[in-house]
């Protein structure tokens, strides 16, 4: 390798508090930097960038970014098999949208599910992690069950939820019919909860839905934030004991600061799916894709039954198009709050 | 990496060249051990008959079948011979995706006088885009042990006695039911039920003759509408969504059996002869009020792409394997091999299988069996669907529901016909 | 932060004793959402050893535990085939997926050049177009280029995730820079950072990519159907996908299939989850 023992040495290097959190410890050890070589340093930086940069971006560019750029202008024509009998519409579709009350329906419901799910994962996702940061006897068990759910095909996880939810058989309905016996025997009959229809109701399909996809993506956040609470060292929160600090203080003034760029990733990663959400209302509503009276219709599903169920791949572009000016304007928001909250 | 690619592709465009002048044609169909079996032996006859052309068959699963479609056939790839539902051809031929049969293979005069009737809905504005190798009717399966265990020695001729015996099967405790006597599915078979059978057994014919405009919005046309949602509001004959799933209502009659009857196509008969260990039956739709029958009729078709058109060798050698596939001989092989009816006139009148207690009711039932003109299938299922969950779920008054339905699925029909 | 901690400073004895019950508090929780957890899953894996009539009924347990399934899909279907496939897509993809998202995300935060932050946006909104919108122009890409039918043609979407690129940016950032430039004091280029000092300290987050990339590819369905044209190019969830018809659902094939399918899943889990806890601690703070 030619690196030597040098490079060993630095790798084991401790870690130094440096700009990030000012513990009592985190002294500069390591000497000032040379700055004799600035502008050179800095073109042979950018050089180097580039070139790591090279491939993915040529990835990116033709099979990420251009794709998308004629998926973009697709909405702009009615569809067609043959390009050259693809009819220019302009803003057609873009008018037909403001008109489509079953998209405002779709547009609705997916930010109801982002404000349900993003929440809710930050928080579950979060706090699994540290209680799993706790223990110690049949950690890797304990994990296996909590990553158990993503891992399970979402064809076989709408087929069990659907049994659990079922009306007439789910488990769930037969608990509330034996709570509900177990208070009216001991004359309490205002505790009694009749058996629910859940995904069947228009009115409960929705967040019968929402329960499944954070249940199912929990693991995602919960390995997230694992890793991200492993990427703490010690020594912050051996500092900060020495300084006598509680679990919370730990918590509020070393974890939390320190979690802020995996809690960004965390945050904007789940916004983006749960305003994407698609495989699990697809698998989930069984009767009809969408649920009762489109109560589980998301945008990505309206879209995508647009697209491949009315071959109308025309109007179709034109809701991703909505579909990603709505992601952009939340995730740039979301992006300069987190970059905000922590300066480095 | 590209011209690694490249230079494949260049080797294998000339080892074909070299292979001989041989037409190859591609063909499309939804994967179905059944099916797909049929169609190998079809294609094996007609490769030995016609040596100058060869076939080969693709398949995928049933429900990603129009996104395979959706996707290959922009970029030049795909069938040049496709099934599909024939309530999808007005959405396929807007985009493009079908061709009219050409006029120099297809006499459609002959087509009309040879094919079932209900083949007239595999041609828009006249022309036709495509033949079916099989068609299929409505039945009602039912339980035989459950319905004698009840009593009924017969299944229900009349709906009078369907709610009889459905009800008489329908046991619920407390709020929750155990067996239902009918497993309601407005989202499998029913929608085509109320569409184009309750409305003509109530006195209407659901569209005009030219299919641009509903007329199911009429006195007749709400009453049938109203007696579907009362056999589940009022007769409590069975709730929706039973047993879970897109197919829950055929699980729980097949494997639960705690559902006594459902209605399905005959393109149901062989998974029900397979999963169901009980005597089951197969019987005709029940006779309207007045006596009227009716059923509702339909197929997949075989059509030709854009691809099959792109030179004059492959679009005969196209039409040729599609008049193959159409020809009495095929249809005999598809009704042994997949157990699905012939769809010439000729071959339904064989008196022997109008006889057989499981195809005979299906057979009977093409003589009244009506296809839908459909504009765009999943859009007018959904119209139709919605209107009986306002009323099960939501309690909306019947008749405004079925009006609400009637003005969204003209909406269809009117954007349609610009 | 500091000053703040030390005045709620408590005696050392006090909080050892408190340590106690925050671990039984923490092993209660833990035990208690395990069944809401684990449940759905284990009844997935247990319906697999019912037949086509049982897996309906509502029995937890299989009142006779059933090979059928399995040996149905093993040898009447092309479940191997599916099988290697599947694995051959994850295992290429998520090796691509480790070496350039770290590297992209490694460029990204510790090193400066014009386009940074415009370059992160670009990629970052590639996350925001649906796949589902994006077949299309790929599949005619694919039929220029020659990709039809390949396992180049499955795999190439997935082999640089934007997700990927972000998640590694993340937990780069939170690396102090001082680390790399003592080192870059030391004459590496730029290449050996990243290799040597770089990725090292972001093992857990590498791990914890590496699990989903693989689940990610491993359970792909819409791209993989619409590429593989041949029976021997089909995928796993592909081939899963033909067990449903127009007449009804094999729901015990699907079941057996995927009881199967997860086990290399958990495999890769358990082998990566390792490093999740290890990575830092043997690297960071032993010095």
């Amino acid at each position: 390798m030619g690196l030597g023992d040098g490079l060993k040495a630095i790798t084991q290097l401790p870690y130094l508090g440096g700009s990030q959190v000012q513990t009592k410890r985190g002294q500069e050890q390591i000497g000032a930097r040379p700055r004799r070589f600035k502008l050179t340093l800095a073109t042979r930086e950018a050089l180097w960038a580039y070139a790591f940069l090279l491939i993915p971006l040529i990835f990116y560019l033709f099979l990420r970014i251009w794709p998308a750029f004629q998926a973009f202008w697709l909405s702009l024509f009615s569809w067609h098999v043959d390009p050259a009998q693809r009819e220019f519409l302009g803003a057609g579709y873009y008018r037909d949208m403001l008109a489509d009350s079953k998209l405002h329906r779709a547009l609705t419901n997916t930010l109801l599910y982002a404000a349900i799910i993003v929440p809710a994962q930050l928080v579950l996702g979060l706090g699994i992690a540290l209680l799993l940061n706790v223990v110690t006897v049949f950690r890797p068990l304990f994990r296996a069950i909590y990553f158990a759910p993503y891992v399970t095909p979402a064809a076989a996880v709408a087929w069990v939820w659907g049994w659990m939810y079922s009306e007439n058989f789910g488990i769930i309905n037969n608990f509330l019919i034996e709570w509900s016996i177990f208070w009216e025997e001991r004359g309490l009959p205002w505790l009694v909860i009749d058996p629910q229809p859940f995904l069947g109701d228009p009115d409960q399909a929705l967040f019968a839905v929402a329960v499944v996809v954070v249940w199912k993506q929990l693991g995602f956040q919960v390995v997230i934030f694992l890793a991200g609470l492993q990427g703490i060292p010690r020594m912050y929160y051996d500092a900060a004991k020495i300084d006598g600090a509680n679990s919370w203080s730990l918590f509020r003034y070393v974890t939390l600061p320190l979690l802020n760029p995996v809690m960004a990733f965390s945050v904007i990663i789940s916004t983006i799916y749960a305003l994407q959400l698609f495989d699990e209302v697809v698998n989930i509503n069984f009767t009809d894709q969408g649920g009762p009276l489109n109560s589980t219709l998301t945008i990505a599903l309206y879209m995508y039954q647009e697209a491949f169920a009315r071959f109308r791949l025309g109007y179709a572009a034109a809701v991703v198009v909505l579909l990603f000016v709505l992601i952009m304007i939340v995730t740039l928001v979301q992006l300069r709050f987190f970059s905000k909250r922590v300066e480095y | 990496m590209k011209h690694l690619v490249r230079a494949m592709l260049v080797a294998a465009v000339l080892l074909a060249g070299l292979a001989a002048a041989q037409v190859e044609i591609l063909y499309w169909q939804y994967q179905f051990d059944a099916r797909f079996d049929a169609m190998e032996q079809l294609i094996e006859q007609f490769n030995a008959e016609n040596p100058d052309i060869v076939v080969r068959q693709e398949t995928f699963p049933y429900d990603a079948y129009q996104q395979q479609v959706a996707a290959s056939l922009p970029a030049g790839e795909g069938p040049d011979v496709v099934q599909l539902f024939y309530g999808w051809l007005p959405t396929w031929q807007r985009s493009g995706y079908v061709e009219p049969l050409p006029a120099e293979f297809f006499d459609a005069a002959e087509l009309d006088a040879t094919f079932v009737p209900m083949a007239q809905a595999a041609k828009l504005g006249g022309t036709y885009y495509g033949l079916p190798t099989a068609v299929r009717s409505l039945g009602l399966f039912y339980n035989k042990d459950l319905l004698s265990e009840a009593g009924y020695d017969s299944p229900p001729a009349t709906w009078d006695e369907f709610i009889e015996i459905a009800k008489a099967l329908t046991i619920k405790r407390g709020p929750r039911f155990e067996q239902i006597g009918w497993g309601v599915a407005p989202q499998g078979q029913e929608h085509h039920v109320i569409r184009e059978v309750l409305t003509r057994q109530f006195g209407t014919a659901p569209y005009s003759d030219d299919g641009t405009e509903v007329l199911y919005d009429s006195e007749a046309g709400i009453e049938a509408f109203a007696f579907y949602t009362g056999l589940i509001t009022e007769h409590e004959l069975g709730v929706i969504d039973f047993v879970p799933g897109t197919s829950g209502y055929r699980e729980g009659f097949r494997s639960l059996q705690n559902i006594a009857m459902i209605f399905d196509g005959s393109f149901a008969i062989g998974a029900t002869q397979n999963t169901a260990e009980f005597e089951w039956g197969v019987t005709e739709l029940p006779v309207g009020p007045s006596g009227v029958k009716s059923n509702f009729g339909s197929f997949w078709m075989n059509g030709l792409t854009p691809n099959a058109l792109a030179d004059p060798a492959k679009t005969e050698a196209a039409a040729k394997f599609l008049q193959y596939v159409t020809s009495p001989e095929a249809m005999e092989l598809w009704l042994d091999v997949v157990g699905e009816l012939p769809a010439r006139q000729a071959l339904i009148a064989d008196p022997e299988l109008a006889a057989d207690p499981v195809f005979g009711p299906f057979i009977r039932s093409l003589e009244y069996a009506h296809a839908t003109t459909f504009v765009d299938e999943s859009a007018q299922r959904a119209v139709i669907m919605d209107a009986v969950n306002r009323v099960v779920l939501e309690g909306v008054d019947p008749e405004a529901s079925w009006l609400q339905a009637a003005a969204e699925e003209q909406a269809l029909l009117d954007q349609f016909a610009q | 932060m500091a000053t703040r901690t030390q005045r709620r400073s408590a005696p050392r004895s006090q909080r050892r004793f408190r340590m106690r019950p925050t671990t039984i508090l923490a092993y209660t929780l833990l035990a208690l959402g395990t069944t809401v957890m684990v449940f759905p899953f284990l009844w997935m894996v247990l319906s697999a050893f019912k037949d086509a009539r049982e897996i309906f009924r509502f029995n937890f347990w299989p009142t006779q535990w059933m090979l059928a399934n399995f040996r149905e899909v093993l040898f009447d279907t092309d479940f191997p085939r599916w099988f290697f496939n599947s694995l051959l897509v994850a295992v290429a993809t998520t090796a691509s997926v480790l070496f350039f998202c770290s590297l992209v995300g490694y460029t990204l935060t510790r090193l400066r050049f014009p386009g940074r932050t415009l370059i992160f946006i670009l990629i970052l909104a590639t996350l925001m177009i649906p796949t589902e919108m994006l077949v299309i122009p790929w599949f005619v890409i694919s039929a220029d280029f020659g990709w039809v039918n390949s396992y180049w043609g499955i795999a190439f979407p997935g082999l640089i995730p934007a997700f990927g690129v972000f998640l590694m940016r993340q937990f780069f950032e939170t690396l102090p820079r001082d680390l790399f430039d003592a080192a870059r004091v030391d004459g590496i280029n730029e290449f050996g950072l990243f290799w040597y000092i770089g990725l090292p300290l972001v093992r857990p987050a590498l791990a914890a990519l590496g699990i989903f990339a693989f689940i990610g590819n491993w359970n792909a369905f819409l791209w993989p159907l619409i590429i593989a044209k041949s029976p021997d190019m089909r995928t796993l969830p592909v081939g899963v996908a033909l067990f449903s018809g127009e007449a009804g659902t094999a729901w015990h094939l699907i079941m057996a299939t995927n009881a199967m399918a997860i086990v290399p899943v958990l495999i890769v889990f358990f082998v990566f989850q390792r490093h999740i806890i290890e990575g830092i601690v043997l690297t960071g703070t032993k010095g």
